[in-house]
């Protein structure tokens, strides 16, 4: 339970942390909050040689206003983000959620930008952006920054589109206006999802699932079948359409199915109604 | 008026909460080196090859040792009727059993250079075939100790006879499972070990530091003044740490091979697999009665899995046995148990020990025969409670239960629990096909404590300064012994609990001693501290006679010293009694070893209210009731912290908790991510209450009350999930009751 030898390296900045990265490129890895990355260094399942801290960058820790949308720092604590004023207001979902995840002392450690790109298909946050139709800001020393759509962030299980090169440094949310309904099933409150479901009302209605594939997933089919008039329950039936999620010690792929068509109808029940 | 009875605080808990205690991790050792085990990640196989070349050449590493370097003899299992042959080496010695048995030691000056050390060992193993399933294990052709010859470790009782259940109207029978389970308690396993004057001084986290100093004598043959055994504060045990492990021996091995201080404290990942696991029963339930409501006869039939190398877990079944009928008078008992190796990690007593699996069958058995018979499993209860009238009472297995009033506790928790409104409640939500099902379940419990019956030391001795020391046998593991043992002195000599200190845990002050476990402390080692104090009371009395020129018959204790029935004014404290002594070289000290005359049986009845979500399976604890009877309680608060906690861990066996391993013996929850162990959030605020039927076979009148809340509670939980689906057609269910285990039944009802 002791990590394997490593150099550590503290940003200051994020050029500082960008220069860092372009020096140690595959053999570094970036440290937020280290809720997932020290666990696994612990076990010895990761053993970088340079450890990136750019936990204290303190220019990357905001949530603002702009213009139609909400700009979050990737340093921002979940524990920053469930007491936002804005996000109350603006962005309930996230708010709400980010209050889910863990027990307080993982709140006030873990990062939004640190739980986006260690992509555990089952973390709350990242099916949440996906719902949101949320754009991910990264920058690297070589080239500059880029917008990746979250849509496009999330490649296969712990995989994101990030270059070894890039940092993660901007979540931009387009501000919804409809209701929100976040179904989080877990044994105890302090456990990930076993499955998760993100549904939000804007023009139309976004549903996203945890847990339920390598990645999180925009379940698309029932999407569809809502913008078809489909009602809450007949829309909630193709939940798993297409995905083969899972099986592990807290359920089976079988009962994550099933997980999942329940949690989305409840969902979509909360806010449209039943 | 007396200090008993009260809740007074935790004495333990200022220096607990402030400074902080002394675990091994937080000795101050000098110069000190640090072991490390390289443990075995597969589960049955033959050692071809162990090379610790590479690791000895790591900078900081001062030795790699495997079997063939540790010149010991095998540690033979000591209790009675285990197998003998079932010897487990301190490293695993030409064959590994389980996932997680050490294979190889190393040592070296710090815990970073040992682990980078351990990941250059290389093992070959020549894997054999794998036994998790003790049923498989009893028939198989696979032996996992080759000696022995078979994997059955020891076997008690007779199964029943085809006659058994002649004559009874109704027979029920169901196969349940007594899930393994893992302890986790706060401090894992731990130990240090240096030579001071020649002298071995060995520090553990133990519920028996005396018992560890013989088998360390015995292991190095040394004589027994040359040993002291210390167990400062302990962070929990649950019954775990009541048995001695392999590597905390090794570290009083190193220690003096080395000459140097020596330290080991396994991390969290390490003890989920060796520290021993607890329950892991299978068992055949079958009861039989008539229409009426009375039950008739009652078998009990246990493959209890003994893991790896058998421990007390293997002998545990004859606790099961002792108390297989429960509350109940029941015409004729069977059972019949069968202990048996597995390649897993070895099973230990775990809080209840034997007695939770007891009353798991029989409160699931007595809510199934009366679903059977379509009566209410409280009035099914009432109609079998052994008759108050009728104690000390000998049940139909043969053990004699000392006292009890079984219907008055059942009364009491349909009470306050509200029964009949639950009931009404329930019915509501079945008309209305309600997604939430309301489930209650009942147990009404007996268990039995200090099931073994042995003795304990407890010494009081006033000091000159008029401060009282006492010394105490048991050594506690965060029960609070100190406070318990201060209060007794304390009402007996009339000296404030802030003059007196208490002393446990270290074989130098303790010349005797016993331990923590099954619930036995109060009972043996509360009554010796007691009978001490009174010995130093009435040798004080003496001496304060002589001193006032009088009879002793005629002189009395009172406020501020002995006098004179009727002549207060001139008095002797026992400050000046005791300073006066030792002007003389003479102390004022009394030691007692008290041996109580049989165990105790605390009782009690539970209520837990359960919601089930029938889409999901998901259950929610809604409320819990407790009525606990532990005899005279000395003190509330203590009596209450074992009652939530131990609730906590019952509640957590049915709904949470379950060591699991896939076939090839690869436990798949070995962290505390996958071993989900309950938190605050997911428990209701527990309502409890108490009656209180004395123990005729202490003088305190006392039983033990550290089980009781898991062994009653896990049963209520499991019939009021059983209870909420019953309409459903559901008619058992095995633990824990996970979301899927329920719905993949709800699926099909």
């Amino acid at each position: 339970m002791i990590p394997a030898a490593f150099e550590y390296k503290r940003a200051g900045s994020v050029d500082e942390a960008l220069s860092l990265l372009r020096e140690y490129g595959d053999d570094a890895k970036v440290l937020a909050g280290g809720h997932s990355l020290l666990p696994l260094m612990k076990l010895r399942l990761a053993t970088p040689s340079v450890l990136v801290d750019v936990g204290r960058i303190g220019e990357l820790s905001y949530i603002s206003l702009d213009g139609n949308e909400v700009a979050i720092g990737a340093l921002s604590r979940h524990r920053d983000l469930q007491t936002s004023e804005l996000l109350i207001s603006r962005v309930p979902i996230l708010a709400h959620v980010a209050g889910l995840i863990g027990d307080p002392q993982v709140r006030h450690r873990g990062t939004i930008g640190g739980s986006l790109s260690h992509g555990d298909p089952a973390s709350d946050l990242p099916a949440v952006i996906l719902a949101l139709g949320g754009t991910l800001v990264v920058r690297s020393a070589a080239r500059g920054e880029r917008r990746i759509e979250a849509g496009n962030f999330w490649r296969g299980f712990l995989e994101t589109a990030l270059e070894p090169d890039e940092l993660l440094c901007e979540i931009r949310v387009p501000i919804p206006e409809g209701a929100f309904s976040y179904q989080k099933f877990n044994r105890r409150a302090q456990d990930w999802a076993i499955v998760g479901v993100a549904a939000q009302a804007n023009h139309s209605v976004a549903v996203s699932l945890v847990n339920m594939a390598a990645t999180p997933v925009r379940a698309r089919a029932v999407e569809e079948a809502l913008s078809q008039g489909a009602s809450p329950a007949d829309a909630a039936s193709l939940a798993a359409v297409d995905l083969d999620p899972p099986s592990d010690i807290n359920g089976s792929s079988e009962y994550r199915r099933h997980l999942a068509t329940v949690l989305v109808r409840r969902s979509l029940e909360e806010i449209l109604g039943g | 008026m007396s200090i008993l009875g009260n809740k007074v605080h935790r004495i333990e808990d200022p220096r607990l909460l402030t400074t902080g205690g002394t675990y091994i991790a937080d000795l101050q050792l000098d110069n000190a080196l640090v072991m490390h085990f390289v443990c075995s990640d597969i589960a049955h196989a033959r050692i071809k090859h162990v090379d610790v070349t590479a690791a000895t050449k790591v900078p900081g590493i001062v030795g790699a040792f495997t079997a063939n370097d540790i010149r010991l003899p095998p540690m033979v299992p000591t209790l009675p009727l285990i197998n003998k042959d079932m010897k487990r080496p301190h490293l695993a010695h030409e064959v590994v059993r389980f996932v997680g048995e050490p294979v190889v030691c190393i040592v070296g000056e710090s815990p970073e250079t040992c682990e980078d050390a351990s990941e250059l060992v290389a093992i070959d193993y020549d894997p054999l075939p794998v036994l998790v399933d003790p049923e498989q294990a009893l028939s198989s052709n696979t032996v996992i100790h080759e000696v022995a010859g078979t994997n059955l470790v020891l076997e008690i009782g007779a199964h029943p006879d085809p006659s058994f259940f002649d004559g009874c109207e109704v027979v029920v029978k169901q196969r349940m499972l007594n899930q393994r389970l893992a302890p986790c308690p706060l401090e894992t396993r731990g130990a240090a070990a240096y030579r001071e004057g020649g002298r071995l001084i060995f520090h553990v986290s133990t519920q028996a530091p005396h018992a560890v100093k013989e088998i360390l004598k015995g292991m190095l043959g040394l004589p027994d003044d040359q040993v002291r055994v210390i167990a400062s504060d302990v962070g929990g045990g649950f019954g775990s740490k009541a048995t001695v492990y392999p590597e905390e021996l090794l570290v009083a091995w190193m220690a003096i091979h080395f000459d140097r201080p020596v330290r080991w404290v396994e991390s969290r990942s390490e003890s989920m697999v060796g520290l021993g696991h607890g329950r892991g029963q299978i068992q055949q339930v079958s009861i039989g009665g008539n229409k009426d409501g009375k039950i008739i006869a009652y078998a009990l039939e246990i493959v209890q899995d003994a893991g790896a190398y058998p421990a007390i877990g293997s002998f545990l079944p004859q606790l099961t046995h002792m108390m297989a009928p429960g509350t109940y008078a029941i015409e004729r008992t069977a059972f019949w148990a069968a202990s048996v190796t597995t390649n897993t990690v070895p099973v230990v007593a775990y809080r209840g020990a034997g007695r939770p699996e007891a009353a798991a069958a029989i409160e699931r058995a007595v809510d199934m025969f009366a679903h059977e018979i379509g009566m209410d499993p409280a009035e099914v209860r009432r109609r079998n409670f052994i008759d108050p009238s009728s104690f000390p009472y000998t049940s139909s297995v043969g053990t004699t239960y000392d006292s009890g009033n079984y219907e008055e506790a059942l009364d009491k928790v349909l009470e306050i629990g509200g029964y009949r409104a639950l009931r009404e409640e329930q019915a509501r939500r079945r008309v209305r096909s309600s997604r939430l099902q309301l489930g209650i379940g009942l147990s009404t419990y007996v268990e039995i404590t200090n099931g073994l019956p042995s003795s304990e030391f407890g010494a009081v001795e006033v000091l000159p300064d008029g401060s009282v020391l006492v010394r105490a046998g048991t050594s506690p593991h965060g029960q609070g012994h100190h406070t318990a043992f201060a209060m007794i002195a304390s009402e007996v000599l009339g000296v404030p609990l802030d003059s007196i200190k208490v002393i446990t845990g270290d074989t130098d002050i303790v010349p005797r001693g016993v331990g923590t476990f099954g619930s036995r402390s109060l009972q043996t080692g509360g009554v010796a501290v007691e009978m001490a104090s009174v010995k130093v009371v009435e040798q004080a009395k003496e001496l304060a006679a002589n001193l006032l020129e009088a009879d002793p018959a005629d002189v009395l204790l009172g406020r501020g010293g002995f006098h004179v029935a009727g002549a207060p004014a001139v008095k002797f404290s026992l400050k000046e009694i005791a300073s006066l002594q030792a002007q003389r070289g003479e102390r004022l000290l009394a030691e007692v070893d008290f041996r109580p005359d049989g165990p105790t049986f605390p009782f009690g009845a539970h209520l837990a209210v359960v919601e089930v979500d029938v889409e999901t399976g998901k259950v929610v604890l809604k409320a819990f009731f407790a009525v606990d009877d532990a005899g005279r309680i000395l003190n509330p608060l203590l009596a209450e912290g074992q009652v939530h906690g131990g609730i906590a861990q019952g509640v957590a066996q049915a709904l949470f908790e379950e060591m699991v391993y896939d076939e090839s013996g690869n436990p798949l929850t070995s962290t505390l991510a996958e071993y989900p162990f309950p938190s605050a959030v997911e428990l209701p605020s527990f309502v409890l209450a108490e009656t209180e039927t004395p123990s005729p076979v202490n003088p305190l009148g006392v039983k033990g009350i550290g089980e009781s809340g898991t062994i009653g509670s896990t049963p209520a939980v499991q019939n009021a999930v059983v209870d909420a689906l019953a309409h459903l057609g559901v008619r058992h269910l095995d633990m824990p009751m996970t979301p899927e285990r329920l719905w993949s039944v709800l699926r099909y009802s």
